[in-house]
């Protein structure tokens, strides 16, 4: 157990964070009304949001390992155990799931006008599984809650969702089912060689290469689906179209990041031999996801598919940055991951906005309110600034990091990126460019009011903090991101080793 | 060399995005509105001149508000050459600020408050550009002036703002994160560090042992990455750029926009590359070349336009890249003529730019065929033409002389008769396309402009009929301005001869 820090604070803080939303939730069943159901869930994610912060405030950023362990026996029979515990790596994800849940309850107050109990309970159940995922260290526990986002996520889509909702949310279980099949069969293949499902202990071992490819593959496909990369990314845009808005808040800023977790915390510590033997193709499949996701985007007429395709388009920026294998590559594709959440977040939520007021998704619909809703224009323009990489802003770090580590350690992948840079600034800009001027607008469309201020200033805050000083974001990860390194860097000299 | 670290860099940003900002916030009085952009104006313009006694000097004056990553940071630090642009944007932005109420409210113009907006944040990336102490900062200020151009290119919100405006993003944004952002990356992951050399222009901040093709290459991607300085083939934006209103031409198309530009590859020649990279890859002498062909062949183009806006832009093209090849030329000489011409560039050229705007408002042309004889009804703004016309070609006791005197001392200092000669033929070229329209407005008949003017409102022949005096005065103040400079040029020449202590 040297890996693990245990609790230092007077409380079990990862246990609370996974299970007060849950208790939470079936609590909502008890309450009678609507609105006390939405305060109640508001309540609920706020305190839980709180809890986390001291995660930030108490975390050592000198060690690499894991911190606020918690450790019990589980299923001995087969050496399972409930093991929670973050690091740099998992740390800010933990926080940007709970600080999410809350906006999205806030979006969601008009929204939904059915079931609104039910929609709250798959909410802190979201909550539940996400901060699952990201601080499980126990192999089994980690796909249970993997696989528990699955219920809630699909239940967000297929009740509350647009017209086409049944087709988008079957194809969304279809593809995700069929990736979590094959990491339970890399789980249990790892778990006949090495006698334990402890995460950190797996990648003490060292195995054969053949074995790490099969291994490799086997987790990378649920992952890459997860990102998504292409050519697996086509559940995206079905899902998002038909999702709520909090839906889609959830799916581009927290289930999509589980997927570049995974490569982070599996591929590349388990497998590093298979991550290096793979790495070309990854970082060829990142490119076409990034030049891809660009150029499709582009060609969009409803908001929330061109923000979709822009999701294919970051993300493969973030699995290009974990393929490159330097600290500026992972540690900016760690901090675009958060990056991604705060901002194609604030994008959805934008989208949300106006569809409560027009009731479309489509950009002419919904062109040319420059002058009749200037503040939420101002906000969409400064989200899709954020989102196009303008400096100052958060992703630019985020992606200078990712194409400082590609350029220093593939500069012929790295300049391969820059067509997709270009893309990012054309589709934010041609989007921006409508809806502010592109048609007569609707004059009865009202501007932001109070909740929808209260919900976007805390994206905009974190959109320029990491803009401009994304020290206290990157230096938490500091020591995570060497020691992963170390890692990988040690299965290259074996693997050079004839 | 000392470095005094102060906040004044930053004040003088502050108080123009404040100034942005009260704009926005007092949206409904147009008269509290326009007061805010002129106080904005002259207290951004005194911080910048506060700082001048210490840059003449010899010192430096730095902050650095956040840090990003190692060498990678939020940075201002002003020198000789961001003083010298710093100075001109927020000079000049004063007297744009009046223009821009007579230009605005005569024309009844819509959007005020968002004109006004962007026009004051470019000013705030203009004076951000100019003090920027590394490559990520000014990045930073190069994207916020694309960006907050953008609604002032497309004001008129007709089918052809759109389209130029949509030129010009494409361009500027496509060339900015196409090469520009690639060069910043190569620049970091050869140097270490974006932050401009410490130390004068001679030593720039690549390490001796840095691969040289990988310099070159970086090189390239800058010279490319910056289509503001609009060097052929990257100029196309600017004429595009002139379906603005006149002031936004006047004050973003011939100083803000376009010198930052010109000022982003003299920053990065001297102070990313330095003098003695540059020579030892001979990099100086083929950018003096496409500087050269950009001169000659945006002057022949000028020729052929008749839309007066149009022939300014392409002047505009022409002279930016008089600013190239001196700082290229990389003797002293040379360069302190090139910076120069930034200064006695940009007072000439928003005086003539002035006056398109003064005859549009006033006589609702733009063609140069139709303005015969509109020097008798116009004479102050005609005369300041005539004066900065002068200038743009190049005749002693007005300011372009001096800087075309340094340049050409430098080309014969380093015995470069090829500039010499594109020198000279710029400045035939230069008469050629500007004496026609003073003759045509002074000494031909009465013009279609000047029928229509009597037809139209009753005007009798013989009476002045002058754009409003919020307009006139500014720009007669500039063409005065383009004289003093022509016979007392040591203002500028001693903050241009500081770059080089």
């Amino acid at each position: 157990m040297d890996f693990l820090i245990p609790n230092q604070l007077n409380y079990p803080v990862l246990s609370t964070l996974i299970f007060l939303p849950l208790v939470g939730a079936l609590i909502i069943f008890f309450i009678r009304n609507e609105t006390g159901a939405k305060v109640w869930t508001l309540a609920v994610s706020t305190v839980t949001f709180l809890l986390s912060l001291p995660l930030y405030i108490y975390f050592d950023p000198s060690t690499h390992k894991y911190q606020f362990g918690e450790h019990a026996p589980w299923i001995p029979l087969f050496k399972v155990n409930y093991t929670l515990g973050v690091d740099g790596i998992s740390l800010l994800l933990v926080l940007l799931s709970t600080l999410l849940i809350p906006i999205c309850v806030l979006c969601s107050w008009r929204y939904i006008g059915k079931r609104v109990r039910e929609f709250h309970f798959c909410l802190l159940l979201m909550e539940t599984a996400c901060v699952g995922v990201f601080s499980a260290l126990d192999f089994v526990l980690f796909y249970i809650f993997w696989e528990a986002m699955l219920v809630p996520m699909y239940l967000l889509i297929a009740v509350w969702g647009g017209p086409d909702k049944v087709y988008a949310s079957i194809k969304f279980f279809i593809y995700t089912m069929v990736g979590g099949v094959f990491l339970l069969v890399a789980m249990i293949a790892l778990f006949l060689k090495t006698g334990t499902f402890s995460i950190p202990e797996l990648m003490t071992h060292s195995y054969s290469l053949s074995f790490q490819i099969w291994i490799f593959l086997a987790m990378a496909f649920p992952f890459a689906i997860k990102v998504p990369m292409a050519p697996f990314h086509t559940w995206l845009p079905a899902a998002h179209v038909e999702a709520p808005t909090a839906g889609s808040v959830l799916l581009a800023s927290v289930l999509l990041k589980m997927g570049t977790y995974g490569f982070v915390r599996f591929c590349l510590p388990i497998t590093p031999e298979a991550s290096l033997y793979f790495a070309p193709l990854m970082l060829w499949i990142s490119i076409i996801s990034i030049v891809y996701g660009g150029y499709v985007a582009l060609g969009q007429t409803d908001m929330k598919r061109l923000i979709a395709y822009s999701s294919v388009a970051h993300m493969g920026f973030v699995t290009l940055g974990t393929f490159v294998f330097n600290k500026n590559g992972i540690e900016g594709a760690i901090l675009q991951m958060i990056n991604h959440g705060v901002t194609t977040g604030a994008l959805f939520l934008c989208v949300g906005i106006i569809y409560e007021r027009s009731h479309s998704r489509q950009i002419m619909d919904n062109a040319g309110i420059g002058k009749i809703m200037p503040a939420y224009v101002g906000f969409l323009g400064f989200f899709s600034l954020s989102s196009m990489a303008f400096p100052g802003t958060n992703s630019f770090v985020g992606e200078l990091l990712v194409l400082i580590g590609a350029f220093s350690g593939a500069l012929f992948y790295g300049v391969l990126t820059i067509p997709g840079v270009i893309l990012a600034a054309a589709y934010m800009l041609r989007l921006l460019q409508k809806i502010a001027w592109g048609g007569k607008g609707n004059p009865t469309f009202v501007d932001l009011n109070l909740r929808e201020w209260v919900y976007l200033i805390p994206l905009a805050i974190f959109v320029l903090w990491i803009g401009l000083a994304p020290t206290p974001f990157l230096e938490v990860m500091h020591a995570s991101v060497d020691h992963l390194i170390a890692q990988v860097q040690a299965a290259k000299a074996v693997a050079l080793i004839p | 060399m000392e470095t005094i670290y102060s906040i004044r860099p930053l004040v003088a940003i502050l108080i123009a995005s404040v100034a942005s900002l009260l704009i926005m916030a007092t949206r409904n009085r147009p008269n509290l509105r326009e007061t805010w952009s002129v106080l904005g104006a002259l207290a951004t313009c005194l911080t910048v001149v506060s700082m001048t006694p210490w840059i003449l000097a010899g010192k430096y004056v730095e902050i650095t508000p956040f840090v990003i990553l190692p060498g990678i940071s939020m940075k201002f630090r002003v020198d000789a050459l961001g003083i010298l642009f710093g100075t001109i944007a927020s000079f000049l932005w004063i007297l744009v600020s009046f223009y821009n109420i007579g230009y605005m409210r005569s024309l009844n113009e819509h959007a005020q408050t968002r004109y006004y907006f962007c026009f004051a944040v470019a000013i705030v990336g203009a004076v951000g550009v100019a003090f920027s102490g590394n490559l990520f900062t000014l990045y930073l200020f190069y994207e916020l002036i694309t960006i907050f151009t953008y609604p002032l290119v497309a004001h008129h919100q007709d089918e052809e703002s759109y389209e130029g405006a949509r030129k010009y993003m494409v361009y500027l944004t496509g060339t900015a994160k196409g090469f520009f952002l690639p060069a910043i990356i190569l620049t970091y992951i050869l140097a270490g560090t974006l932050d401009f050399a410490p130390s004068g222009v001679v030593q720039g901040i690549f390490p001796a042992d840095a691969n040289p093709t990988l310099v070159t290459v970086t090189y390239i991607l800058y010279l490319a990455g910056f289509a503001k300085a609009a060097i052929m083939p990257f100029h196309n934006w600017l004429p595009s750029a002139m379906v603005a209103p006149t002031p936004v031409s006047a004050l973003l198309h011939a100083v803000a926009v376009v010198k930052a530009g010109v000022f982003c590859v003299s920053r990065v020649m001297l102070s990313v590359f330095g003098l003695e990279v540059l020579d030892r890859l001979f990099l100086g002498i083929p950018t003096a070349y496409a500087a050269g062909f950009t001169i000659v062949l945006a002057s022949v183009i000028a020729l052929t336009k008749d839309d007066l806006k149009a022939r300014l832009a392409y002047s505009t093209v022409s002279q930016l890249s008089y600013v190239i090849i001196g700082v290229s030329l990389l003797t002293p000489t040379a360069v302190t003529g090139g910076l120069l011409h930034i200064a006695n560039h940009a007072f000439s050229k928003i005086t003539l730019f002035m006056c398109a705007g003064a005859i549009y408002v006033a006589l609702h042309t733009k063609k140069i065929s139709e303005m015969g004889g509109i020097g008798r009804v116009m004479p102050f703004t005609l005369a300041a033409f005539g004066i900065a016309s002068l200038s743009m070609i190049g005749v002693p006791l007005v300011c372009g002389f001096v800087s075309k005197w340094y340049m050409i001392r430098g080309a014969m200092e380093g015995h470069h008769t090829v500039f010499l000669l594109v020198f000279l033929a710029s400045t035939i070229l230069n008469t050629g396309y500007f004496i026609p329209i003073l003759t045509k407005a002074f000494f031909e008949p009465p013009g279609a402009a000047l029928e229509h003017l009597h037809h139209g409102s009753g005007h009798t022949a013989g009476r002045l009929h002058e754009a409003p005096i919020a307009m006139v005065v500014p720009l007669v103040l500039t063409a005065i301005a383009s004289v003093i400079m022509g016979i007392y040029p040591d203002y500028f020449l001693n903050i241009v001869k500081a770059v080089f202590r």
